[in-house]
């Protein structure tokens, strides 16, 4: 069995005065295909080792982290691609609560604070509200956010501002909403995000892009909310 | 002890579908709720739902309730509770409205309606010709439903406790359920919930099999609690293996591949369905298709170097189909068994995803155990609703689609019977037993102290095999005896669980080891149960009685955790306003 090197970024507030990074060896069997399942093999030889996981098929969102210095969901990446040593980071940016476990608050306030969810005062008809397939199309690319936080925790505008700039996860979202036809307040979302920060902090640097697991582009719903934004103000 | 307590009108436990669809109602009827989940709720497993949610709309073809609920019968081989099915299957259009006016992103007809796909055991005039009546977002449905009813949590400000793990249900003298105990994930400390009315939604234990579908978070915990609390679970004899996980990696992949028109085949290319199910072919229910498969393979038709699984082909609807229906199936085909099925069909097996038992509950989502004569006495002050909850609507086999809808229709109608009990029942809080926190204290206490002892991994692995080489897709008894004495065998290594970590902060080794103790219980419940169901009614196929037995069977099964006992209560047989739909051969 081949054997790979695992460098592994390690806090424990109870115990570390500070973070350090640990070597590990796993022997890699004919199962151990994903970068998860050598997680999993490797947290029964040290029960210490914490990381999120869930469903292992990168819908849940739940095990993004800094995978050779790249974001991306362990449970998607592919072992055998991976250099070595195979250095873990927690995704950049948020605070770490423990090894490879970051406090997402701030993430889900900026997810929180653009209104996700569709707003219709419209009185509801007693059967589903019309939408065209191509109205609904303009969804597809935006709704399939799986909240893992690769993109927000990769852009620097959001490290820096990670207060104040809504961040490219948070953004793609209020484009979904915006662009949903059966949402009424279009205008309210333009305004919520007229701002120097909120959402001009993108610099159009692409990072979210490059490494979103589901293969979403935030940068060109980003642009399309600035194009709405431009399109009002003439 | 000084644990401290926290007090609620209602505690969820679980933010899956039916977690948030109650949450919802009891939001927004002003109640004061708390939702406990382990995991950040959109991150819940109903994520994973691919193919859709159920409701007779008639979008596409004519289509009624009453042929929903006769499929949903005929589907459960006659164990489900009649007047449950009837209330889903007659709620249904009007729960996937709502839905839609909640925003989910369901796909569209021409003319602007919601789009539906056909499914397995789908059918128009009573099994004569499928249907559409699969409501899909791509296949994705799930994921666009827990992100929705997530969302319109958000907006009804509904109070989340975010990786808190319960761990013990508290009931008082009288027997009412008065609270939780839960641990905070991230410091590590206990808390008492105390709420006049608890929900559990915590969803399935498909990881008590070496191959699932499900996630790592689906450990059966609400029913571990029940155990320790002492009720009953309902039917755990039941599981329902998908046709169509990938070979190896278990990863479901959607019947509604399947009901796009993908086709299964043997190693000789041949259709095989069309021998097993000449009318409804490669879309009869699962628990039939998963036995065909099996079938093929034992005979020795399978597929690979191993002859162990067999094709799903897809290529034939073309690249704009399978982008536009089935994006995440590609994807999923890629990453997890590295066919692109554009060009090359999935390698797929029959994979353990769906436990149709449960806590017993009855349609309005109260839980009932039996008391004196009364088989179903109501439990004051608890709830379950979702895949922990056993209404029973799906039976001996759930038809594909009727989980996520069984979710939104007895999360709804749970919330409802908990807002009506609180305000009607329930002026103030029945006071916490004395001892409301020991047990759970006692079992965090026995892991931090534990040496020698058995390590977790290697229980779950133990625990993982035996389940899955003795309760599988066809069963026997010989095999079943010997599943009921390693069961308990490694559930007494399983009071041994020991872990190295001990520290306080995001323990996750300590978690691990709390949710192989739930995972035993729902073990031992599932081999005590399948050893003593002498018959072969949906899911549970038993070589030694290879048919349907109503006279001595037609009956659910009560496992008892103190002892490990059995008791037997009847199959519900009137509907709330149709006719009772009297057994038939069931037959596709």
């Amino acid at each position: 069995m081949k054997k790979m090197r695992f460098s592994i970024y390690r806090y424990n507030p109870e115990t570390d005065a500070k973070p350090y990074m640990q070597d590990y060896e796993v022997e890699i069997g004919p199962k151990d295909i994903k970068l998860l399942d050598v997680l999993t093999k490797l947290k029964a030889m040290d029960d210490t080792v914490s990381f999120r996981r869930s469903c292992r098929e990168g819908i849940c969102g739940s095990d993004g982290m800094n995978i050779n210095g790249k974001n991306g969901l362990a449970c998607l990446t592919d072992v055998a691609t991976l250099a070595e040593p195979v250095t873990l980071r927690p995704l950049p940016g948020l605070p770490v609560v423990r090894d490879l476990i970051v406090d997402m608050t701030q993430f889900f306030k900026q997810y929180h604070s653009i209104k996700p969810y569709v707003v219709n005062n419209t009185p509801a008809p007693e059967r589903e509200r019309l939408q065209s397939p191509e109205d609904r199309k303009e969804l597809d690319g935006l709704y399939e956010c799986i909240l893992c936080a690769c993109c927000s925790t990769s852009c620097p505008s959001f490290w820096w501002n990670p207060d104040k700039f809504v961040g490219p996860a948070g953004l793609l979202a209020a484009y979904r909403f915006i662009a949903d036809t059966r949402d009424e307040i279009t205008s309210e979302r333009l305004d919520n995000l007229e701002d120097p920060y909120r959402l001009f902090r993108c610099h159009t640097i692409m990072n979210c892009v490059d490494v979103c697991p589901k293969h979403l582009n935030p940068t060109r719903a980003i642009g399309k909310i600035k194009d709405l934004m431009v399109k009002r103000a003439v | 002890m000084g644990v401290p307590v926290r007090r609620f009108d209602a505690v969820i436990v679980g933010g899956g579908g039916a977690g948030l669809r109650a949450a919802l109602q009891l939001s927004e009827a002003g109640l004061k709720t708390a939702v406990l989940s382990k995991v950040f709720p959109t991150r819940s497993h109903t994520v994973a739902a691919q193919g859709g949610i159920s409701a007779s709309l008639g979008n596409v073809q004519e289509d009624h309730w009453q042929w929903h609920m006769y499929d949903t019968v005929k589907g459960s081989d006659w164990l489900g509770d009649q007047d449950a099915i009837e209330f889903m299957c007659r709620t249904a259009p009007d729960a996937v409205v709502e839905l839609e006016h909640f925003g989910m992103p369901f796909d569209r007809l021409e003319n602007g309606k919601i789009y539906q796909r056909p499914f397995g055991g789908h059918t128009q005039h009573n099994g004569k010709t499928p249907v559409q009546r699969a409501c899909a977002a791509a296949d994705r449905t799930g994921h666009a439903m827990l992100h929705t009813l997530y969302q319109r949590n958000v907006r009804a400000n509904t109070q989340f406790f975010v990786e808190w793990m319960a761990l013990d249900l508290i009931r008082d003298a009288d027997g009412d359920v008065v609270g939780v105990t839960a641990l905070e994930m991230e410091t590590g400390d206990i808390y008492i919930l105390h709420a006049k009315a608890v929900l559990f939604a915590t969803g399935g234990a498909g990881r008590i099999y070496a191959a699932s579908t499900n996630a790592f978070i689906n450990t059966g915990d609400g029913l571990g609690m029940c155990v320790r609390a002492g009720l009953p679970l309902e039917d755990m004899e039941f599981w329902q293996f998908h046709p169509t996980g990938v070979a190896g990696a278990g990863v479901l992949i959607t019947e509604g591949v399947r009901g796009e028109g993908g086709i299964l085949l043997n190693a000789n290319g041949e259709r095989f369905m069309e021998r097993y199910a000449p009318n409804l072919k490669d879309l009869a229910p699962r628990d039939f298709v998963s036995r065909s498969m099996e079938l093929e393979v034992l005979e020795g038709r399978g597929c690979g170097p191993h002859k162990d699984h067999v094709l799903l082909k897809l290529d034939h609807l073309g690249p704009d189909i399978i982008n536009q229906r089935l994006p995440g199936i590609r994807e999923i085909a890629i990453k997890f068994a590295g066919v692109d099925p554009i060009k090359e069909p999935i390698p797929v097996i029959p994979t353990c995803h769906y436990m149709m038992g449960g806590i017993p509950t009855n349609y309005r989502g109260e839980v009932v155990a039996p008391q004196g004569d009364n088989p179903e006495a109501r439990v004051n002050g608890f709830y379950a609703a979702g895949e922990c909850a056993c209404a029973s609507v799906h039976g001996a086999n759930r038809l594909g689609t009727n989980s996520l809808l069984d979710l939104v229709v007895f999360g709804k109608s749970a919330g409802d019977s908990m807002i009506k009990y609180i305000r009607d029942e329930m002026p103030t809080w029945k006071d916490l037993p004395a001892d409301a926190a020991d047990r759970s204290l006692a079992r965090v206490a026995r892991l931090d102290g534990q040496t020698n002892g058995e390590e977790v991994a290697d229980v779950r692995a133990a625990m993982q095999r035996t389940v899955q080489s003795r309760a599988g897709v066809f069963r026997n008894g010989a095999n079943l005896k010997l599943g009921v004495d390693e069961i308990a065998q490694v559930a007494e290594r399983a009071r041994l669980l020991q872990i190295k970590d001990k520290s306080k902060v995001f323990n996750t080794a300590r978690v691990e080891a709390l949710e192989v103790e739930n995972l035993i219980e729902v073990a031992v419940a599932t081999l005590v149960a399948a050893e003593a169901r002498k018959e072969s009614r949906g899911a549970h196929a038993h070589d030694d009685y290879p048919t349907r037995d109503d006279e001595n069977w037609m009956k659910h099964s009560l496992y008892f955790g103190s002892d490990r006992s059995l008791r037997y209560k009847p199959v519900h047989t009137k509907p709330l306003s149709v006719d009772y739909i009297p057994p038939k051969e069931r037959t596709f």
